[in-house]
């Protein structure tokens, strides 16, 4: 485990943009990281000199309330400066492009930029584009790594490991960002990954990425050791993915009665924005296997690693 | 007495001659006098050891930008562009602003072609007013214009009873349709080619259906009316089995294929960079296997450019918000060469693929050295090893996927009507 301020020797990345990238030894080195910073946010005074002097812009250009407040709160705990904005607030509401906007902040002199984009690869244009550090907070339906890494931490610090447990993912799969990051990071470190869905919400190909695909939530939930629930977004079936909310609750929500057939010590995840009644009822999103809250306390332990191990990376 | 030069010692390669050989070819005024053994005499001689020496080649998939997008091309940039690829001709496509659906849109075109004095430029005027796909536009007048083919590329003709109006009208003035197939429901939002790239990547696909329904339903309306159809950028493997099968029944239907669609794969968007974007996108390996399968069999007649300038500040956005397109007119030759030649076609294949069929396709009398012929003539260096470096193009954009690869062979020197208006230094 890391010494708090300690350069993390082995840790070699400027940027965080997926998991997909990542060595199963580089997911460890930040889920170890994030154990060691997880105690500073249980001090009276919540905050460590770790990044004093360094610059951390919060650049949320699709809306977001939980993630943006994680990772702010993380930055403050490391004692770097914050500057956030959004995108009614910025000049891109004024039709400046992405990298331009990016390169201007960069010019006032900013170590890590974190990045929230609706576009997917948004975070690799400025990548490529900047100097500093980018760490991908969810590009679209690609990845949310950080989203992914906390799901993972809360995941091994219930069960003690991640290896060879069966992890299941329900609902819209083709168009979640916290799917994919689930799904590259739990294989990696030796979890089996399953997913469970309406066909029109499982994408293409899927199988490739190491998954095991259900349609039938009966078969789905006695394998799992855990069930992460995705939030289902209501716009979709206006667009014809599946025919009503009140068929999708009845058929693919989630509800005490079906985890009956559940395994002893399932645990349940939800990213959040929860739609209560439709994907998760409320009993199983408040009842005794849920970890939802877990999920939100770790992301912050989990963002103030990987801020510093991206700010320990350049030196 | 018109000026003459002697090409000599090349290895003159004309397939609708059906001559590969070492050959002298005499040019005089603006057309072929001979191809001989012998050495005539010439005011001008050109030697062409260890040169193809190739009819001038043409690329009948074009977009120049003009009128309304010089930011992007202009007919003379690509017209520059062209020669400086080897082609001495060029079809250019009607989606400009305005679109060129009529009369004065088609003659402003050859008359700036004219003033840029480069490349032969042949006009592709659109099937429907505006390109809109609601009403014909005036192809009888527009083929009288100068126009040579009709097409609403860059959209595909949604309703099938106006595509079929279309060929029906077209075939009156013997003029080809070309078509942009896709189906447009199918495609939806779709960037990228939707398979298991598209899903790791988050971005939303092009399914192949979308492709192939369109080709279906085509060739199909192609039977129907008996009139000719030519497929524009065809990228999958069910397009290209669909063109086979097509050909096979009687259809009077034509393929074309892109040098990207041969050369590259969804892969290239992991970098998430515009410069791979384009439409119908790039597919996967096995399409790429069949469309040169296409080619070998003959089931794809042409090779084309699909060129598509965009200007720099467009393609440095996230790839969703870029528009679709790549420039091909100075990659596609050298790109062809080292990426078929021997594996694909031979010579002789290689260079019907960008003379005579191309020609037939729009039905014009070019892509040959027969006496009498217009002297248009490409000298091409088939060994060299060199780099493409976008920075030294001479199209207005910079938007080429094949930046930075190394490849073999280039046009070295392209004669049009005689006079060389493109040499390499």
């Amino acid at each position: 485990m890391a010494q708090l301020g300690e350069p993390a020797l082995e840790w070699t990345r400027k940027h965080l943009l997926g998991l997909e990238d990542l060595s199963a030894e580089e997911l460890n080195i930040i889920l170890d990281t994030a154990e060691s910073f997880r105690e500073v946010s249980t001090r009276k005074r919540k905050k460590v000199p770790t990044l004093t002097g360094k610059v951390v812009v919060l650049m949320f250009v699709e809306p977001s309330t939980r993630t943006v407040t994680s990772f702010s709160l993380a930055a403050g705990r490391l004692s770097a400066d914050t500057v956030s904005f959004s995108k009614g607030g910025s000049s891109i509401s004024k039709g400046e492009t992405l990298v331009d906007t990016a390169r201007n902040i960069e010019a006032m002199g900013c170590d890590v930029i974190v990045l929230r984009h609706s576009a997917p690869g948004a975070p690799h244009l400025l990548a490529r584009n900047l100097e500093c550090s980018v760490v991908n907070a969810g590009d679209g339906a690609h990845e949310h790594p950080t989203q992914g890494l906390l799901d993972m931490f809360t995941i091994r610090e219930r069960k003690g490991h991640i290896e060879g447990l069966t992890v299941g993912i329900c609902g819209d799969i083709k168009y979640s960002r916290v799917a994919r990051s689930n799904i590259w990071g739990l294989t990696k470190l030796g979890a089996r990954v399953v997913v469970c869905g309406p066909a029109t919400l499982i994408p293409d190909g899927i199988e490739e990425m190491g998954v095991e695909v259900f349609h039938d939530l009966d078969e789905f939930i006695p394998q799992c050791d855990v069930i992460n629930i995705l939030r289902i977004q209501l716009e979709r079936q206006k667009s014809g993915l599946f025919p009503s909310i009140r068929e999708y609750a009845r058929v693919f929500g989630i509800n005490s009665e079906r985890l009956e057939r559940a395994k002893d010590g399932l645990l349940i995840m939800h990213p959040g924005p929860m739609n209560r009644g439709i994907e998760i009822t409320p009993a199983v999103a408040d009842g005794p296997h849920s970890v939802v809250l877990d999920q939100v306390t770790n992301g912050l332990a989990v963002r103030m690693a990987v801020l510093y191990l991206v700010c320990g990376a350049k030196g | 007495m018109a000026k003459t030069t002697l090409i000599e010692n090349g290895r003159v390669i004309c397939p609708g001659q059906g001559i590969d050989k070492r050959l002298n070819l005499l040019l005089a005024g603006g057309t072929v006098a001979e191809l001989t053994e012998g050495r005539p005499e010439a005011d001008e001689t050109i030697d062409a050891t260890g040169l193809v020496v190739a009819p001038g080649l043409i690329d009948m998939h074009v977009h120049l930008r003009e009128p309304g997008l010089e930011g992007a091309e202009t007919i003379a940039t690509g017209s520059a562009a062209a020669v400086a690829g080897g082609f001495t001709t060029i079809a250019c496509m009607p989606n400009t602003e305005p679109a060129v659906d009529n009369e004065a849109g088609t003659e402003f075109i050859l008359l700036q072609a004219e003033r840029a004095a480069l490349a032969r430029i042949y006009p592709v005027g659109a099937v429907t007013k505006g390109r809109l796909g609601r009403e014909l536009a005036e192809i009888g007048q527009v083929s009288r214009a100068g126009a040579v083919a009709f097409s609403d590329d860059g959209s595909p003709i949604h309703n099938a009873e106006i595509m079929r109006r279309g060929l029906e009208y077209a075939r009156m003035f013997d003029r080809v349709v070309i078509e942009h197939c896709e189906d447009p429901d199918l495609s939806g939002d779709g960037v990228m080619n939707e398979g298991t790239m598209s899903t790791i990547l988050g971005l939303p696909g092009i399914p192949s259906a979308s492709e192939e329904v369109a080709i279906a339903r085509n060739i199909i309306l192609a039977r129907l009316t008996g009139a000719r159809l030519h497929v524009a950028h065809v990228s999958t493997a069910g397009g290209v089995e669909l063109i086979r099968r097509g050909k096979a029944a009687g259809a009077l239907v034509t393929a074309e294929v892109t040098p990207h669609h041969l050369a590259l794969t969804d892969e290239c968007v992991r970098t998430y960079d515009p410069v791979f974007k384009m439409n119908p996108p790039l597919r996967t390996a096995s399409d790429v296997a069949a469309l040169r399968d296409g080619l070998r069999d003959g089931t794809i007649d042409v090779i084309a450019s699909d060129h598509a300038p965009h200007p720099p500040e467009s393609k440095q956005v996230e790839f969703s918000q870029a528009p679709f397109g790549v420039i091909g007119l100075e990659s596609m030759l050298p790109v062809a060469i080292t990426e078929l030649i021997d594996e694909v076609l031979d010579w002789p294949g290689l260079i019907a693929t960008l003379t005579v069929a191309p020609a037939a396709v729009l039905g014009i009398d070019r892509g040959t050295l027969r006496p009498g012929a217009d002297a248009d003539v490409t000298l091409i260096r088939p060994d060299q090893r060199w780099t493409l470096d976008v920075d030294r193009f001479r199209s207005r954009s910079r938007n080429c996927p094949f930046h930075g690869r190394e490849v073999t062979g280039r046009a070295v020197r392209t004669i049009v009507g005689g006079t060389t208006r493109f040499r390499a230094d």
